[in-house]
C-alpha cells in the first residue's frame, strides 16, 4: 500500500494558562491513507478539536505543540515556517468546523468568502474564482448556486451553512480534510446526507478525511480506521470493523456499550460510570484508572501504547484480549 | 424601507411634539426675562408696552400655542436681544459648530481606529498598554482645561497656531466654511483636537474591545484555516464586524458632540451655535434657547435615523422592515 499522506506522530498540544499546564493533546499518533476515512473519536473535552487545529497549524496561545511530528507527504508541520504554513491552509490542507452556524463571516456575502478562498491560492480572475465557486456549491448539492453566491449567511439553514463550509473546503481539492464533527449541529436526516456527500467527494478527489466525532455508530459506517482519544491520548486504535467488533481498551467497549443498537432493543443504555477527568493535574498512570472496571494497582504506572495484534494498538495494561492478557 | 421610513417620521414627529413642550416649560421656568431686557428706570405704561410686544402677557398655555403655530411656520420667535429670528440666528451658526463637530469626528476615526486596532491585535505589547494608558486620560480630562493647555503651549508658548475665532472663510452653498482656507485649517486645529480628544479615547476603547472579542469568534479561525493573509483577516474579516458598534456609537454620539461644543467654542471663542446660546442664557434670550434646543432635538431625530440606516447597510442581519 502507498504511504499515508498525513501521519500524526507522537503529537502534544500543551496550553499554558495562569491555572496550570492543560495537556489538552498528549501523545496522539494516527494515519490517513489517500481516499481513506480516519475517525476520531472521544468524549467531550477528550483534545478532537485541538488535535485538528494543530494539524492545520492555528492552535493560538496560550497553546502551543510541544512534541511530537505531523508529517504531511513527508514534511513536518510541527515545524514548519508559518508563511508556508499558510499556503497549504486551506489549499492542501482544509478544516470544516464544529459549529455551522458560526464559521461563515455574518457580514460578507458567501461569494465574497468563497472568492477570497480561491484567490489566496490560484492566480486567477475574479470572473473564474467566482466559476470555481459555483461549482463547488453545486457539488455539495445547494440548487441555485448563482443565486445563493449573492446571499449572506443567515439566509442559510444550519445544514446549508455546512454546505457552504463543506464547499469552501473543497474548494482546492485539497489532500487532507479535517472534518471537526461537522455534522452534530444538524438533523440526524440531513447529518446523513452530508456524511454521504462527504466521504463520496472524498473518495473521489482521493482526499485523506480525518473525521472528528464523539458518536462512535457514525464513525462506524464511514470509517476505514478509528483512534480512541480519552484525557488527550490515543487510547486505542485500529480498523474500525475489528476495533467496533473487538475492542481492546476497556474505555472503547464503554463507549460501544452507551451506542444504542438494534439488537439490544429495550435494554437500558450501558453508560460509563464516573466523569472525564479534568486535564489539569492529571494523576499519573491510566487516566481512566477511575471508571475502569478491570482497573489493578499496576495501572497507577502510565501504561505503554502497545500493539496487540497486527495494527491494533492500545494503551492498556489489562486489555480485553483473553490471548495477551496475563 | 418605506414602511420603515414612514414609521420613523411619525415617530419623530412625536417626539418632537413632546420636546417642544418640555422645552417650552422648561425655559419658561428659568427666569423672567423682563427683568434683564426692560430698563428698571422704565415706567410702567412702557413696561407694558413691551410685556406685549413680546407676548409675555398671555397665559402659560396660550404662549405655547402660539409659539407652537409659528414654529409650525418656521418661526421660532425673535431674539429679545438681536431682534432677529431667532432661527435665522441659530443657523447662521449651526454651519460653524457642524464644522468643528465633523472635523472633531473624522479626526476621532482616523486616530482612533488605527491606534484601537492595533491595542486589540497586540493587547500585551508595550505600545499598546500605553495607549490605553493615554486613552484613560483622554476620558477623565476636563474638555476646558485641555483646552487652555492647547492655547497655553501652541498659541502662547509655541505661537504656531491662533487661538480664537474661525480664520478666513470662503463661501460655498450660502455658508462660510473655514475648513477650505489654510488659516481656516489653523484655526479650526486647536479646538477640534479638544473637542475630539473624549471621541479619540472613546473609539480606541470601542475598536480595541471589538477587535479582541471578534478575533475569538470561529468565523475569524475559519478565515484563518482558509489561508488568507493576516491583513486579510484583520481588514476584511474582522474590520468589518467592528464597524458595526464603532458606527453606532460614534453616530449617537455625534449629537453629544454638538452639545458639548459648547465648552470647546467659548474656550477658543469660536463662533458657533454653543457660544450663541451661552451667551443667550446669560441675557435669558429666551426665543434663541428654545430655537437651540428645538434644532438639537432635530437633530438628534435625524442622526439616530441615518445610523440605523447605516447599520443596516453595514450588517446584513438587520431588516429595517423588522421592527424598530
Ligand atoms: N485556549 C485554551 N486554553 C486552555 N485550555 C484549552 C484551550 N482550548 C482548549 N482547551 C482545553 O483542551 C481540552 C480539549 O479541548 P477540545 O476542544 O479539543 O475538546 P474536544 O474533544 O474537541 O471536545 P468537544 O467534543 O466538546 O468539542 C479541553 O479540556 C479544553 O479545556
Ligand atoms: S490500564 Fe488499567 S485502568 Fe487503564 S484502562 Fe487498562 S485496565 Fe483500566
Ligand atoms: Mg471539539
Amino acid at each position: 500500500m502507498s504511504a499515508p499522506t498525513l501521519e500524526v506522530r507522537n503529537l502534544r498540544t500543551h496550553f499554558f494558562t495562569r491555572a496550570g499546564v492543560v495537556k489538552a493533546v498528549d501523545d496522539v499518533s494516527f494515519s490517513v491513507k489517500a481516499g481513506q476515512v480516519m475517525g476520531l473519536v472521544g468524549e467531550s473535552g477528550s483534545g478532537k478539536t485541538v488535535t485538528g487545529f494543530s494539524i492545520i497549524g492555528l492552535v493560538d496561545p496560550p497553546g502551543r505543540i510541544t512534541g511530537g511530528q505531523i508529517l504531511f507527504k513527508g514534511r513536518d508541520l510541527a515545524t514548519l515556517p508559518e508563511a508556508e504554513m499558510r499556503s497549504l491552509r486551506g489549499n492542501r490542507i482544509a478544516m470544516i468546523f464544529q459549529d455551522p452556524m458560526m464559521t461563515l463571516n455574518p457580514v460578507l456575502r458567501i461569494d465574497t468568502q468563497m472568492i477570497e478562498t480561491v484567490q489566496a491560492h490560484a492566480k486567477v480572475s475574479r470572473e473564474e474564482a467566482r466559476q470555481r465557486s459555483r461549482d463547488a456549491l453545486g457539488q455539495v448539492g445547494i440548487p441555485s448556486p448563482d443565486e445563493r453566491l449573492q446571499s449572506y449567511p443567515h439566509q442559510f439553514s444550519g445544514g446549508m451553512r455546512q454546505r457552504v463550509a463543506i464547499a469552501i473546503a473543497l474548494l482546492h481539492k485539497p489532500d487532507v480534510i479535517v472534518a471537526d464533527e461537522p455534522t452534530t449541529a444538524l438533523d440526524v436526516t440531513i447529518q446523513g446526507q452530508i456524511l454521504a456527500e462527504a466521504q463520496k467527494l472524498c473518495t473521489q478527489f482521493g482526499t485523506a478525511l480525518v473525521w472528528i466525532t464523539h458518536d462512535l455508530s457514525v464513525v462506524a459506517g464511514l470509517a476505514d480506521d478509528i483512534a480512541v482519544m480519552y484525557a488527550g491520548k490515543v487510547v486505542e486504535s485500529g480498523p474500525v470493523a475489528e476495533v467496533m467488533d473487538a475492542p481492546l481498551h476497556p474505555y472503547t467497549l464503554g463507549l460501544i456499550g452507551s451506542v444504542p443498537s438494534r439488537n439490544r432493543r429495550g435494554e437500558p443504555l450501558r453508560q460509563i460510570p464516573g466523569m472525564t477527568p479534568s486535564l489539569l493535574n492529571l494523576p499519573a498512570g491510566c487516566a481512566f484508572r477511575s471508571r475502569c472496571p478491570r482497573a489493578e494497582p499496576r495501572c497507577a504506572e502510565p501504561p505503554p501504547m502497545a500493539e496487540y495484534r497486527p495494527g491494533r494498538h492500545a494503551r492498556c495494561i489489562h486489555p480485553h484480549d483473553e490471548a495477551v492478557a496475563a | 424601507m418605506t414602511v420603515f421610513l414612514l414609521r420613523r417620521l411619525l415617530q419623530a414627529a412625536a417626539v418632537v411634539l413632546v420636546m417642544s413642550l418640555l422645552v417650552f416649560l422648561g425655559v419658561f421656568a428659568i427666569g423672567d426675562p423682563i427683568e434683564i431686557l426692560i430698563s428698571p428706570e422704565a415706567d410702567q405704561f412702557e413696561r407694558e408696552r413691551a410685556i406685549k410686544a413680546l407676548g409675555l402677557d398671555l397665559p402659560l398655555w396660550q404662549q405655547y400655542l402660539v409659539f407652537l403655530g409659528n414654529a409650525l411656520q418656521g418661526d421660532l420667535g425673535r431674539s429679545f436681544v438681536f431682534n432677529e429670528p431667532a432661527l435665522k440666528l441659530i443657523l447662521e451658526r449651526m454651519p460653524a459648530t457642524l464644522e468643528l463637530a465633523i472635523g472633531a469626528t473624522v479626526l476621532a476615526l482616523l486616530i482612533g481606529l488605527p491606534l484601537g486596532l492595533y491595542a486589540g491585535l497586540k493587547p500585551n505589547g508595550a505600545l499598546s498598554k500605553g495607549i490605553m494608558a493615554t486613552s484613560i486620560l483622554g476620558f477623565s480630562l476636563p474638555t476646558f482645561w485641555v483646552g487652555l493647555m492647547l492655547i497655553m503651549v501652541f498659541a502662547v508658548q509655541l505661537g504656531w497656531l491662533p487661538s480664537t475665532g474661525r480664520g478666513e472663510t470662503v463661501t460655498l452653498l450660502g455658508t462660510r466654511w473655514s475648513f477650505l482656507t489654510l488659516d481656516g485649517l489653523a484655526h479650526m486645529a486647536m479646538p477640534t483636537l479638544n473637542l475630539a480628544l473624549f471621541k479619540i479615547s472613546l473609539v480606541i476603547r470601542l475598536t480595541r474591545a471589538g477587535v479582541r472579542e471578534t478575533m475569538l469568534m470561529d468565523y475569524v479561525k475559519f478565515a484563518r484555516a482558509k489561508g488568507l493573509s493576516p491583513a486579510r483577516v484583520t481588514f476584511v474579516h474582522v474590520f468589518k464586524n467592528i464597524l458595526i458598534p464603532v458606527v453606532t456609537v460614534v453616530g449617537l454620539e455625534f449629537g453629544g458632540t454638538i452639545a458639548f461644543s459648547v465648552v470647546t467654542e467659548s474656550v477658543f471663542a469660536w463662533p458657533g451655535m454653543g457660544k450663541l446660546i451661552i451667551d443667550s442664557i446669560n441675557v435669558l434670550d429666551r426665543p434663541v434657547m428654545v430655537a437651540y434646543l428645538m434644532m438639537i432635538v432635530l437633530l438628534f431625530i435625524t442622526i439616530n435615523l441615518v445610523v440605523d440606516i447605516t447599520y443596516s447597510l453595514l450588517d446584513p442581519r438587520v431588516r429595517l422592515e423588522g421592527k424598530s
